[in-house]
């Protein structure tokens, strides 16, 4: 049996929720002061995820850099083979909001999608 | 002199959301000053998540929710002119700015929305002894360099003050490669989101020092590490808790402050709690037809609020240009209600109501002094209670409100003062 503790992040409060697992998976759920704190626990401990924002450099930009994120949120355990992939890419402009960057990042079968706009440096200097 | 019948101080969040209000309000000619070179405003570096939630429903990106804005804009054919900056405003709302097209210009506004945002508290502010060395930043400057300008500050970081921009931070560096490995709070609890708390620091196992503070920074050219210690309950730190950390990078989140010059030389009253313009209920400030909204009004902790305050300043504005072009009296009648903060509350916004301006209902915004579990929100119009209403937990660093009906304030005869406070239970 192993007790894991979880911060709800459903309000203010900060409930730290305690998990209790064994092998059969959640067997008890304490410390909450409301039914989001048992859904968020759950969720945390079974399938952690989260959506990762960051930056890729641009070729002949207006800009060095366009923000991107994750389109749909990955697990937890695979933001930092992510963020290799993101790191050793670059793109040409121009580059549209939405345009997909990186296709499958890190096998988890989310795409990676730029979150604003970066025109050729040419359009900028005439 | 050209006229434009609304101008817009800023192209951030609250100016964005302020001019489409007021076009949306039937003003044709409204006009965005901007000092960047691009619309959009501090959302540009924010490149994380978790913006509009309140509005769209649904968690956007910085950009992508300026985006939202900067299309209205675009689509209302709003003018903007950008790389633009405001030296003047006079009481008599001449907006004198420069850029390098325009030379420097004037330009006559009818009602003026101050929306210029606000800017980090910097060292100078703190009093940290030691040298002044490179590889000091604030949080907001590093965010730009990493997020903009493809620029890392550094490779072993210390943050202090645990306000949401040195959180998010704290997650960016790690992202990046570099290793975060502290972040010193003053004060017993966080100024950042719990969320911020959790998906930044705890996630990346980065340790949180509350009661904690830089006590001296290390190294002549550039840093070479900081002395953190833990301070007593008087915030005065103790020697034997001295603790030193290598680092070449020392972040600053310690708080904001409304950039207020322009509104201070035009003669606005500005509020010492807030650092922001004393407002009505039409967020209107002590100089008729200037109006405040965002960041420069209050530091808010969510942009949809910035957002949902400044659409409510541009239809004010809208509906004082139309009132100034039917040339009717600009006058109302009825005394000024002053809100009172008292017991627990630190500031309200607006901070005045005039009931027959109101709409038929106040949206009256304020933080609280403290963390407050269990306690009640509760309204006195002069002595009577009117609200008193429930709260699992209030903290500083959440924005809270209350709604007031006008219906009640107005069966209140002779009402002179309504009064916010925190009680206990």
């Amino acid at each position: 049996m192993e007790i894991k503790e979880v911060i709800c992040i459903s309000c203010p409060l900060g409930c730290v929720v305690k998990v209790e697992i064994d092998d059969g998976g959640i067997k008890n759920i304490t410390g909450y002061s409301c039914k989001r704190g048992i859904t968020y626990a759950q969720k945390e401990i079974t399938n952690p995820v989260r959506i990762v924002t960051s930056t890729i450099k641009v070729d002949g930009g207006e800009k060095p850099l366009v923000s991107v994120k994750t389109k749909q949120s990955i697990p937890k355990n695979k933001i930092f083979d992510c963020m290799d992939e993101i790191r050793r890419m670059v793109v040409k402009a121009p580059v549209e909001a939405g345009d997909i960057i990186i296709e499958n990042v890190a096998g988890t079968g989310v795409d990676v999608v730029a979150t604003k706009e970066v025109q050729p440096a040419f359009l900028i200097n005439q | 002199m050209e006229t434009y019948e609304v101008i817009v101080i800023g192209g951030g969040p609250a100016g964005l959301a302020a001019a489409v209000s007021a076009r949306e309000h039937g003003i044709d000619r409204v006009l965005i000053l901007e000092r960047d070179k691009e619309l959009g405003g501090i959302l540009n570096q924010c490149i994380h998540n978790g913006f509009g939630l309140q509005i769209f429903k649904e968690e956007l990106t910085g950009p992508e929710y300026a985006k939202r804005f900067i299309d209205k804009v675009e689509e209302l054919k709003i003018e903007y002119k950008l790389n633009t900056m405001v030296l003047n405003i006079s009481e008599g709302k001449v907006v004198t700015a420069v850029n390098r097209d325009d030379g420097l210009f004037e330009l006559q506004a009818k009602a003026v929305i101050l929306a210029m945002g606000c800017r980090e508290r910097s060292r100078g502010a703190l009093n940290i002894p030691g040298y002044r060395p490179a590889g000091i930043f604030s949080a907001g400057t590093a965010q730009r360099l990493v997020n903009i300008e493809n620029y890392m500050p550094g490779n072993e970081v210390v943050i202090l003050g645990s306000g949401d921009i040195g959180l998010i931070m704290a997650r960016r560096m790690t992202l990046e490669g570099a290793k975060v490995k502290v972040v010193a709070e003053l004060l017993p609890y966080s100024g950042g989101l719990k969320r911020n708390i959790v998906q930044c620091l705890n996630d990346y196992d980065i340790p949180l020092k509350l009661s904690h503070t830089v006590v001296d920074i290390h190294g002549k050219e550039r840093i070479s590490g900081v002395t953190i210690a833990r301070v007593d309950d008087k915030g005065k730190p103790i020697k034997s808790t001295e603790e030193y950390y290598s680092c070449d990078t020392l972040m600053l989140s310690v708080g904001l402050i409304p950039e207020n010059e322009l509104s201070r030389e035009m003669g606005v009253d500005i509020n010492p709690v807030t650092n922001g313009p004393r407002v009505n209920e039409s967020l209107e400030t002590s100089v008729e037809g200037v109006f405040a909204c965002g960041n420069v009004l209050h530091v808010h902790d969510l942009v949809d609020y910035a957002t949902l305050e400044a659409q409510n300043a541009g239809r004010n504005a809208a509906e004082y240009v139309n009132k100034y072009n039917d040339n009717s009296s600009k006058a109302v009648d009825g005394a000024e209600i002053n809100i009172i903060a008292k017991n627990g509350i630190r500031y309200t916004v607006p901070e005045k109501i005039n009931i027959n301006r109101m709409d038929e209902s106040v949206i009256v915004r304020f933080r609280v002094t403290d963390i407050f579990k269990n306690a009640y929100v509760v309204v006195f119009l002069d002595g009577e209670r009117i609200i008193r209403k429930k709260r699992l937990i209030m903290v500083p660093s959440e924005m809270e409100e209350i709604r007031l009906e006008k219906a009640k304030l107005a069966a209140h005869d002779q009402l002179r003062t309504v009064t916010i406070e925190v009680e206990k239970e």
